[in-house]
């Protein structure tokens, strides 16, 4: 498998295999990443695909949803809430979830260790 | 200043009432101590009943001994005290505990009176008092076939429904020439009389038992004055109660000449820094044998002590309502016409069995009093006319009239009311409590209760409580907050109609319409399903893929671990051998574990994303279809195998079981939705406990409607007899779609009907009668969602376009190695979590 360091961008996908305002599973330097697309602002997120809380790789398969300005994603498991943005619990101080950098070129999805 | 020391005889609802008041304001001033004969801390017993409904003794606690202990409350249980020294101020128990006191508060409530009929002490004779009682009665009620209550009053009704409850052939024996002979009138207790008879309870009036002797079908016979004789295994004395004054007695206090510890409007006793209250105390000749008053008393004795004697005992009002086996009674006010001059409207209604009496003042101003048998709803209006001395309308009559569609009518506005109006007299709770507590931000029933506790003694009050509420707020210029979430100012059924009426067929084009933000996890799910119940579109198309949540989404149940399950439908529970072996096959392909649903079918777990698509290929290729358990939708019809095979079926229960599950299959709801076919009364299939349950007849089907099990159980109510496969279908067809219409988001047709204005009656009206004149519409618009059905399953696994999103990475084919399995009982399960970590310590 190829590897990546910490400051390369390694391509994932297309942009056509993203879930539409929702989210994809994707295989990172031996981690899950979850990523999602918003049609509605056209941006991209990542983040860790481990639910805290219910301790299971799901979180790609969570509702993304808004609260004010905050974009988030809610665990299909139990709910909870992580800003998509900075990987923090909404519902919860305890867990915050690591984040990915990640961005669209050429119709490609792009992720890199966060800078 | 050392504390003052306050000893409290007797732990039952007032007396707890009278510590939680004592407690509420400043306990540190003082030092508290209660005993208790019974070997228990106060519980509710005006719900002592429920009891054999399943609430166990915890249930029915008032309070615990935490709490005691947290507020520095002493407790000593088991233990009667039986001595009062007043010239020392101490009291002495059975035991011989000897304390203090600065203050003494008797509330040693009542006992069952026993009459004095030779053999009346014998093994299977029992009172209805404490839970230890009911204990008894359970017991005897196992060796038992047949029981008697002696007693026709309020719980001498209430006990004979626990008889019932314990399958025993049950008659009630009255001394008086009818029932409840202190409440009702006589055509109230005719009424009831028949009403009870058809509950099939034996009543027999005007029989004064003389003696008890050994039976010859039964364990017991019971001698009449008139010289006839009635046999039973078991009897419960409910001859009324005598106030609970043998201490307060020998010790010296004024006692009433038929009882009761004589006390004055501060609830004092004859003997100085001695309280009396509840059912044992004496006010103006009167014991009161309710807890609202005796709550009151409570509240007097506690402000006295404290210093506070502003408040003063002045009497309580008697009136009740009721649900006696099943039977809505109420009472209000003076029944048997004493006051001259007075006048009464009786409305009497043979066939609907519906008896009402309202009695007037000699000017036809005021209430006086009422008797509603049958028929209640005019109960909370009636009571409060009388109570705060309002002006009747110019023909009271329309009050125990039934209304004639025209809700308004018969009702009274409670804005009319005043402040100082009790809306719950359990509680203590006036409207003026209400109003406040709106005040300080309650916006619901559930707030309300929280914050005043108003509706959640007898529960009596709950409908005027919730009027008081919504008015209320609507009052304060609230809104009555409906909206589902931030992202849209509309209820669901708002949403609903939005979506029905300007044909939306997405959520981007309904944010558009009426919405902002991205939406979120309420939202989006509601409007995935108001969708899908309307246009029955594919629901993994993209534009609806965002919406679904956790089950839809991959059209499978996920579990804790992040599998999945996989229920194919099984319509009416009928399924061939070679479908069975076909599931078998699967399970062991994929090692799924197996199991038996409490809907009838059979689940399988801890399938993987990527192998639902292979999974459902076969059991598609195997003739099933996906049984929708993701869905908030049809779940399952469950029946029994009626007239095809049971000797006692009436119809063929499984054939109609299996035609209704198709369809409405794939259907989607605001919530869940099951049915249950029985093929005769014994009821099988448990259809009563189901949204829509048919039980046959041998005229056709009883429609119940609105049944549940889950965490609220409920049985369904009875909506139309006797009905043809067709009128069965068409009833169906409109009463759901007016459900998935006009029921909240995640709102059983329970809580649905619950919370309908009207209940079944309207819900007949609409459906039967068409007074909303939309039955064509519902028609219609059940044959196109029946028209669109399609498997979800079938429609995924042709399209590798879809197929696509099932596999754990985009980018890999690799699978989700976070998962740990264990084998238990040849089987298996997701390993959790700590678990794992045991393993990787060894
Ligand atoms: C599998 C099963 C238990 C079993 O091992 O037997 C089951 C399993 C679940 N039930 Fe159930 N219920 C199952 C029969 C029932 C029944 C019995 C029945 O249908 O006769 C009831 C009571 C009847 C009723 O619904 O009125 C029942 C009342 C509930 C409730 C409470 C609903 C309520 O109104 O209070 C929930 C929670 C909810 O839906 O919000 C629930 C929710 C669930 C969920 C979906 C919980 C969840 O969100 O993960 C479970 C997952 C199912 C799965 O993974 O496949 N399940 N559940 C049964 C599947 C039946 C089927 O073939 O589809
Ligand atoms: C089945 C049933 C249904 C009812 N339904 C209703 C209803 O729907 N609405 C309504 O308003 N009311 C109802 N009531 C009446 C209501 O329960 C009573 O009004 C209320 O319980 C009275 O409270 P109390 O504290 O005065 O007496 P109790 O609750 O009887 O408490 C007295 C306690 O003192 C104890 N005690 C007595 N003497 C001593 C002593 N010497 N030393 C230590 N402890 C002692 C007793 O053991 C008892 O535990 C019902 C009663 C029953 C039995
Ligand atoms: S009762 Fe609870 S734990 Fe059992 S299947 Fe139903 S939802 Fe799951
Ligand atoms: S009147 Fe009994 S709960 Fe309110």
């Amino acid at each position: 498998m190829e590897t990546s360091n910490n400051s390369t961008w390694t391509e994932i996908c297309s942009v056509k295999d993203l879930t539409p305002n929702g989210g994809t599973c994707a295989q990172f330097n031996d981690q899950q990443v979850a990523i999602f697309l918003c049609k509605r602002s056209d941006n991209v997120y990542a983040i860790a695909n481990f639910d805290p809380f219910g301790e299971a790789n799901v979180l790609s398969r969570g509702l993304m949803g808004s609260t004010e300005e905050i974009t988030y994603v809610a665990s299909p498991l139990l709910k909870q809430r992580f800003n998509l943005a900075t990987g923090e619990c909404l519902d919860s101080e305890v867990h915050k979830l690591k984040t990915f950098d990640v961005r669209v070129e050429n119709e490609q999805v792009l992720l890199k260790e966060a800078s | 200043m050392s504390k003052q020391r306050i000893i409290v005889v007797g732990n039952g609802m007032v007396g707890h009432k009278f510590i939680d008041s004592i407690i509420t304001d400043d306990s540190v001033d003082y030092e508290v101590i209660t005993f208790s004969e019974e070997s228990r801390l106060a519980y509710d017993r005006v719900q002592l009943s429920y009891f054999f409904s399943g609430k166990t003794a915890e249930d029915l606690a008032l309070t615990d001994e935490t709490y005691y202990q947290e507020n520095g409350i002493n407790f000593v249980l088991s233990d009667k005290v039986v001595e009062l020294d007043f010239a020392n101020k101490q009291v002495i128990t059975a035991s011989g505990r000897v304390e203090a006191y600065d203050k003494l508060v008797l509330a040693t409530g009542s006992f069952p009176f026993v009459p004095p009929i030779p053999g009346n002490d014998q093994e299977h004779c029992h009172v209805y008092r404490t839970i230890d009682d009911l204990e008894a009665i359970t017991e005897s009620g196992q060796k038992s076939k047949v029981g008697v209550v002696i007693g026709g009053g309020l719980l001498g009704l209430e006990a004979g429904n626990a008889l019932v409850n314990l399958g025993l052939e049950t008659h009630i024996v009255e001394f008086a020439p009818r029932l409840m002979a202190v409440q009702l009138d006589e055509g109230g207790g005719a009424l009831l009389r028949r009403k009870i008879e058809d509950l099939g309870v034996n009543v027999h009036t005007g029989k004064a038992t003389t003696e008890i002797v050994a039976g010859e079908t039964c364990r017991y016979r019971m001698n009449f004055a008139d010289g006839s004789f009635l046999e039973t295994d078991t009897i419960i004395f409910s001859a009324g109660i005598r106030p609970q004054d043998e201490l307060a007695r020998s010790s010296g206090l004024t006692i009433g000449e038929r009882g009761g510890i004589v006390i004055d409007n501060h609830c004092q006793t004859s003997v100085e820094d001695v309280y009396a209250i509840g059912e044992c105390a004496l006010w103006e000749n009167f014991i009161f044998g309710l807890v609202a008053p005796g709550y009151q008393m409570a509240k007097v004795a506690a402000a006295h002590i404290k210093g506070d004697s502003g408040l003063a005992f002045t009497g309580a009002d008697m009136s009740t309502k009721l649900k006696l086996l099943g039977v809505d009674v109420a009472s209000i006010g003076e029944v048997h016409g004493k006051t001259p001059g007075a006048q009464s409207y009786t409305y009497n209604d043979e066939i609907e069995q519906v008896y009402k009496r309202l009695t007037v003042s000699a000017d036809g101003k005021k209430v006086i009093g009422a008797v509603l048998v049958g028929d209640v709803d005019a109960y909370g209006s009636l009571l409060q006319l009388m109570l705060n001395d309002m002006d009747l309308p110019a023909n009271p009559s329309v009050l125990i009239l039934p209304s004639s569609g025209d809700e308004e009518s018969a009702g009274l506005g409670v804005d009319a009311l005043p402040d100082t109006a009790a809306i719950c007299s359990c509680f203590d709770v006036s409207k003026g409590d209400i109003k406040e507590a709106v005040a300080a931000g309650c916006t619901s029933m559930g707030e309300l209760k929280a914050s005043t506790k108003a509706a959640t003694g007898c529960g009596g009050c709950s409908a005027l409580a919730k009027q008081v509420l919504d008015s209320e707020l609507a009052n304060l210029g609230f809104e009555v907050k409906k909206d589902i979430c931030e992202h849209f100012a509309y209820s669901r059924q708002e949403l609903a109609d939005i979506i029905r009426v300007k044909k939306i067929k997405n959520f981007d084009a309904l944010l558009t319409e009426c919405g902002q933000g991205l939406g979120c996890e309420i939202c989006k799910p509601a409007v995935g399903n108001i969708l899908a119940s309307y246009w029955n579109e594919y629901i993994l198309e993209d534009a609806h893929i965002e919406l679904q949540d956790t089950n839809d989404i991959y059209l499978g149940n996920m579990q804790k671990d992040g599998t999945y399950s996989v229920v194919p439908r099984i319509a009416g529970g009928e399924v061939t051998p070679d479908g069975l072996i076909a599931i078998g096959q699967v399970a062991k392909e994929f090692d799924l574990y197996t199991k038996i649903t409490g809907g009838a079918r059979v689940d399988l777990f801890g399938a993987q994303l990527h192998e639902l698509p292979a999974i459902w290929e076969k059991l598609v290729d195997a003739g099933f279809e996906t049984g929708h358990a993701y869905g908030k939708s049809l779940r399952t019809v469950k029946s029994c195998v009626g007239s095809t095979w049971c000797r006692y079926g009436v119809k063929n229960s499984i054939g109609f079981a299996i035609e209704l599950e198709n369809r409405y299959k794939g259907l989607r709801s605001p919530h869940k939705v099951k049915f249950g076919v029985s093929g005769c009364t014994r009821e099988c299939a448990e259809a009563q406990g189901k949204d829509f349950g048919l039980i046959a007849t041998d005229k056709g089907w009883n429609l119940f409607v609105a049944g549940n099990g889950g965490m609220r159980p409920r049985h369904g109510d009875l909506f139309a007899s006797d009905l043809t496969d067709e009128q069965v279908r068409t009833y169906i067809d409109r009463i759901y779609m007016f459900y998935i219409r006009t029921a909240d988001r995640l709102q059983r047709t329970s809580v649905w009907l619950e919370n309908m204005e009207g209940g079944v009656e309207y819900l007949r009206e609409v459906v039967i009668n068409d007074s909303l004149n939309i039955n064509a519409e519902l028609e219609t618009e059940m044959e196109s969602n029946i028209g669109n059905y399609q498997c979800e399953w079938k429609t995924t696994i042709q399209s590798p376009e879809k197929l696509k999103r099932f596999k754990h990475y985009v980018n890999s084919e690799e699978v989700d190695t976070g998962l740990k399995f264990k084998v238990e009982r040849e089987q298996r399960f997701p390993l959790l979590k700590d678990e794992i970590k045991i393993t990787e310590l060894v």
